[in-house]
């Protein structure tokens, strides 16, 4: 007799319960809503709630339901007509506290939400979308860290005029001391104040040389603290694009993804992204000719030649008055008086007095803005892969300080409305502490998107269904029971992908179509042994035992080497083949469940309680 | 049917392995020989460098957006239809300017009425860092089987299903080679699976073979090998035909985008199913396997008589 106890039965069909129940959410497609939610880390109240409601009320948006969940708002409407103006008026009328974005929010029913249902969260290569790997420039890093090293050695050792020259050298910086007893002093004082630093070298060629550089703990904590900075920048600067669920995420120790599901303006997402922008505040050299710096190519001191966009030179003072960091706000507008665009700057306090006492005393002189953009560049020169790394420095607007003003003032003069933006939403984000470079990306149109969706879930299908037909064929109810296994195999990589909230991508798919075809070769074989052990024992319920017995063990090796090539897939492989490895990887230790056990299970109350079995359909 | 029908087979595979081993040795030869020459043609993925799918609304003349990228000095663009005549396929080399910009450029050159359907960049550094993480993952997943199959089985073994690997995977990679089918990501993954599928049906031969040699007192190895590879035989003609099935759906239905990747995988899969049958089993007749091996060892038997 072939029976399974009662208790294995319930476990077993507890356990299939559970996979339906948490594939079911898949089911229900998913409504177009308008996602609000705060920018940094403040979270949502019922008073936001309310105040999305009014909003969409007063502009008779008709929408389908509004609803608080953890930090966001959803607000779904039944087309994309409503969405987008939805999208525009929330935007507007809640102002540049909260972010708002396109979005699809799966409609699964409340109550299976309740239970933690959820859909599986498509890929990029599934919803479109854009994927960005970014590079911090780690060397720039490193050399603002020793610029700024060499500032404090400077002034450390200045008190006592310990040294004779102070000199960066590559990522040192190399001090020559008066005598051997400043010397002594000197690199006391430094292990003493400076924990960053470390003496490398004590006499270089000259005895009273040394070279300084930073400690191993100082350069990877400034190379953290670089990423860190640049993904809180990153983060802001994605939230004022108004992306739904957007990614960005630490790769590696200088590396950050960035992931933008739906967003369809890419080159605005890349510069936006990429830009490592600042301004500079001077005040215009009057006293000297520009015509005569241009043409000896040498600026006067104290001052330094800069060049508007269009190329015309302006001799600008060196001393800065306040600079991008010291802005607190910024927004782009049009100039009343002329029509230009032109941002809105505030300014923090230091800024703001800065500023004051500027135009206090330089009314009438003129100021400029300059525009300062470092880039980093990856390129491939003679087959040898090259950093090229660049600044450009443009005046956008010079003009006459016609009054006395501190922390809240515009910048005229700026080319189109769209550079406007730009420059008001890198200034409100926040500067990047290095420069990055884009070094991958991928970019999914909806339509392909929408495209590979179809593709692959048909190709599932018909897959399928020619593995059912084929295997009902050739081991008739054994068969029938082998396609149940198959199915209820699919319905549990379904919903573990579900329940882990893994990403499904179209070489997932194609990771599912294998297991399909590999998740029948268990059944196969435990078949085949049935039908070996039946030419040797006529007792067919032993038959049906001891194929089943002695299939597992080859099944079980089979399915682990095959379970280690997936793992080392998963660790090594990037997007798509980590797509595929999840999938196959939770297809093969499901199929073991479903092809063994539960076609097991199924077999026996099909076949087991009959004493005396004359013939099985195999 | 009735149980009286059925039988195994009895085909002298291991009688004609001196065929196999020809036939295996031309194959790899021709691979070697290919891969040397003519080289894989690596996707972007690996060489960096930029590729941008456009849609339009109607067929498009690739001359037309050739002399549009000429004219705009991309004169090393690769333009070419990619699964039909609406749809444009560009390529470009990584080269001076290669950045994540110029494909914004590209699309602004090409005018407002295409459909961007999808967009890559790989910068060279990255795609040298893939090469060599493919590399290395290949060798990983080898070097995982290999301490499991002598784990589970015993060395011999081992060896001989990394030999039918090696060969799988070099003859899947000449294919690529001869046909110059791009080889890109997805394709290396192809090949992974291909490792695993590969290695699944070589181990159901050598579990059935470990088995017959523990369980019959047959010493003579070629006969025991044999029995297990009729034994199996239908078992491994069941499996190769089902996946075959899925992979044909995934190739005919599933998108040029997954061509490659079902490509390998059809191939692998064929070739993956006579290697487990030929190359595996003569490997391990080749290095003299017995029953002896299969055996618990002297001391293994030692701590098991001196158990209390």
């Amino acid at each position: 007799m072939n029976q399974f106890s009662t208790l294995k039965n319930i476990s077993i069909a507890f356990c299939l319960l559970l996979a339906m129940l948490y594939a079911v959410p898949n089911i229900f497609g998913s409504d177009l809503a308008v996602q609000v939610s705060a920018t940094g880390d403040a979270s949502l109240a019922p008073a936001d709630l309310e105040r999305v409601k009014k909003i969409l009320d007063t502009k008779s948006i008709a929408y389908k339901s509004v609803e608080l969940t953890g930090r966001r708002i959803l607000a779904r409407f039944a087309n994309n007509e409503s969405q987008l103006t939805a999208k525009d008026s929330l935007k507007q009328g809640l102002g540049r506290n909260y972010v708002t974005a396109l979005n699809l929010a799966p409609s699964v029913p409340s109550w299976l939400a309740g239970l933690g249902g959820k859909a599986m969260s498509l890929g990029l290569d599934l919803r479109g979308g854009v994927h960005f790997l970014l590079e911090v420039d780690m060397k720039s890093v490193i050399n603002t860290a020793i610029n700024k090293s060499y500032n404090e050695l400077r002034a450390l050792l200045r008190k006592d005029r310990l040294y004779k020259r102070v000199k960066i050298k590559g990522e040192q910086v190399v001090i020559l001391f008066k005598t051997s007893e400043a010397k002594a002093k000197g690199i006391e004082l430094i292990e003493q104040e400076l924990n960053d630093l470390q003496v490398l070298e004590v006499s270089l060629d000259d005895e009273l040389k040394i070279s300084v550089g930073l400690t191993k703990k100082a350069r990877t904590d400034v190379k953290k603290n670089a990423l860190k900075q640049n993904i809180t920048t990153l983060r802001n600067r994605v939230n004022e694009l108004g992306v739904a669920e957007p990614i960005i995420q630490q790769q590696g120790q200088e590396r950050i993804v960035v992931q933008l599901p739906g967003v369809q303006d890419t080159a605005r997402a890349k510069e936006i992204l990429g830009a490592v922008a600042t301004l500079e505040f001077r005040l215009v050299d009057e006293k000297n000719d520009v015509k005569i710096a241009v043409r000896s190519g040498r600026s006067p001191a104290g001052s330094k030649l800069y060049y508007f966009r269009d190329g015309q030179p302006l001799l600008l003072k060196t001393r800065v008055i306040t600079t991008g960091e010291n802005i607190t706000g910024a927004s782009s507008g049009i100039d009343s008086q002329n029509g230009t665009p032109m941002v809105n700057i505030t300014l923090d306090s230091a800024g703001g007095r800065a500023m004051l006492d500027t135009t206090k005393k330089y009314l009438n002189h003129r100021m400029a803005v300059v525009f300062i953009e470092n880039k980093v560049e990856t390129v491939l020169e003679k087959g040898k892969i090259v950093k090229k790394r660049s600044t450009t420095q443009d005046i956008i607007n010079a003009a006459t300080i016609q009054g006395t003003f501190s922390s809240r003032f515009q910048i005229t003069g700026i080319d189109s409305a769209r550079e406007a933006r730009n420059l008001a939403l890198l200034l409100r984000a926040g500067s990047l502490s290095a420069p990055i470079e884009i070094i991958e990306e991928r970019t999914i149109g909806p339509s392909l998107g929408a495209d590979n969706i179809i593709k692959g879930v048909l190709s599932v299908i018909i897959g399928f269904i020619l593995v059912l037909i084929f295997m009902a064929v050739r081991y008739r109810m054994f068969g029938l029971v082998a396609n149940v296994a198959l199915t209820l195999n699919l319905v549990m990589i379904v919903a573990v992908l579900s329940l882990l909230q893994a990403t499904l991508t179209l070489p997932g798919i194609a990771g599912i179509v294998l297991t399909v075809g590999m998740a029948v070769d268990a059944n196969v074989l435990i078949f085949e042994r049935i039908k070996e052990e039946l030419r040797v024992n006529s007792d067919i319920q032993k038959a049906i035992s001891s194929g089943y017995d002695k299939a597992v063990l080859t099944i079980a090796d089979a399915n682990i080497t095959t379970l280690i090539a997936a793992l080392v897939l998963f660790s090594f492989g990037t997007g798509p083949v980590k797509g595929f490895a999840i999938t196959l990887s939770i297809g093969i230790v499901t199929s073991m469940f479903t092809a063994i056990i539960v076609s097991r299970a199924i077999i026996n109350k099909i076949y087991g309680n009959k004493k005396k079995l004359e013939e099985i359909s195999i | 049917m009735s149980i009286t029908a059925l039988k195994v087979p009895t085909i002298d595979f291991v009688g004609r392995r001196l065929y196999a081993i020809i036939f295996s040795t031309v194959l790899i030869g021709i691979s070697l020989f290919s891969l040397a020459t003519n080289g894989l043609k690596l996707g972007i993925d690996f060489t960096g460098g930029t590729l941008i799918e456009v849609g339009y609304k109607q067929k498009v003349d690739l001359s037309e957006i050739r002399s549009t990228l000429d004219q705009a000095d991309f004169k090393h663009a690769n333009v070419q239809y990619f699964g039909s005549t609406n749809e444009v396929l560009i390529r470009l080399k990584p080269q001076t300017i290669s950045s994540a910009k110029l494909s914004s450029k590209i699309i602004r050159l090409l005018g407002d009425d295409v459909d961007i359907r999808r967009v890559e960049f790989v910068g060279p550094k990255v795609g040298e860092e893939l090469t060599n993480d493919g590399g290395l993952a290949l060798l990983y997943a080898l070097i995982g089987i290999l301490i499991y199959v002598a784990f589970r089985f015993e060395y011999r073994f081992a060896l001989g299903a990394i030999a039918a690997l090696v060969h799988d995977v070099v003859v899947t990679l000449g294919v690529f080679s001869i046909a110059q089918i791009e080889f890109d990501l997805t394709v290396l993954a192809a090949i992974l699976a291909v490792i695993g599928y590969s290695l699944n049906d070589t181990i159901v031969v050598f579990d059935r073979i470990r088995e017959n040699f523990l369980s019959t007192r047959h010493v003579d190895p070629e006969k025991i090998v044999n029995g297990a590879l009729n034994q199996t035989l239908s078992r491994t003609i069941m499996t190769s035909v089902t996946t075959l099935l899925v992979l044909l759906a995934l190739f005919f239905l599933g998108g040029e985008i997954i061509h490659g990747f079902a490509v390998a995988l059809l191939v692998g899969v064929l070739i993956g199913t006579y290697s487990s049958i030929y190359v595996a089993s003569s490997m391990i007749l080749l290095m003299g396997i017995s029953k002896e091996d299969l055996l618990p060892s002297e001391k293994e038997k030692q701590a098991i008589d001196t158990r209390p």
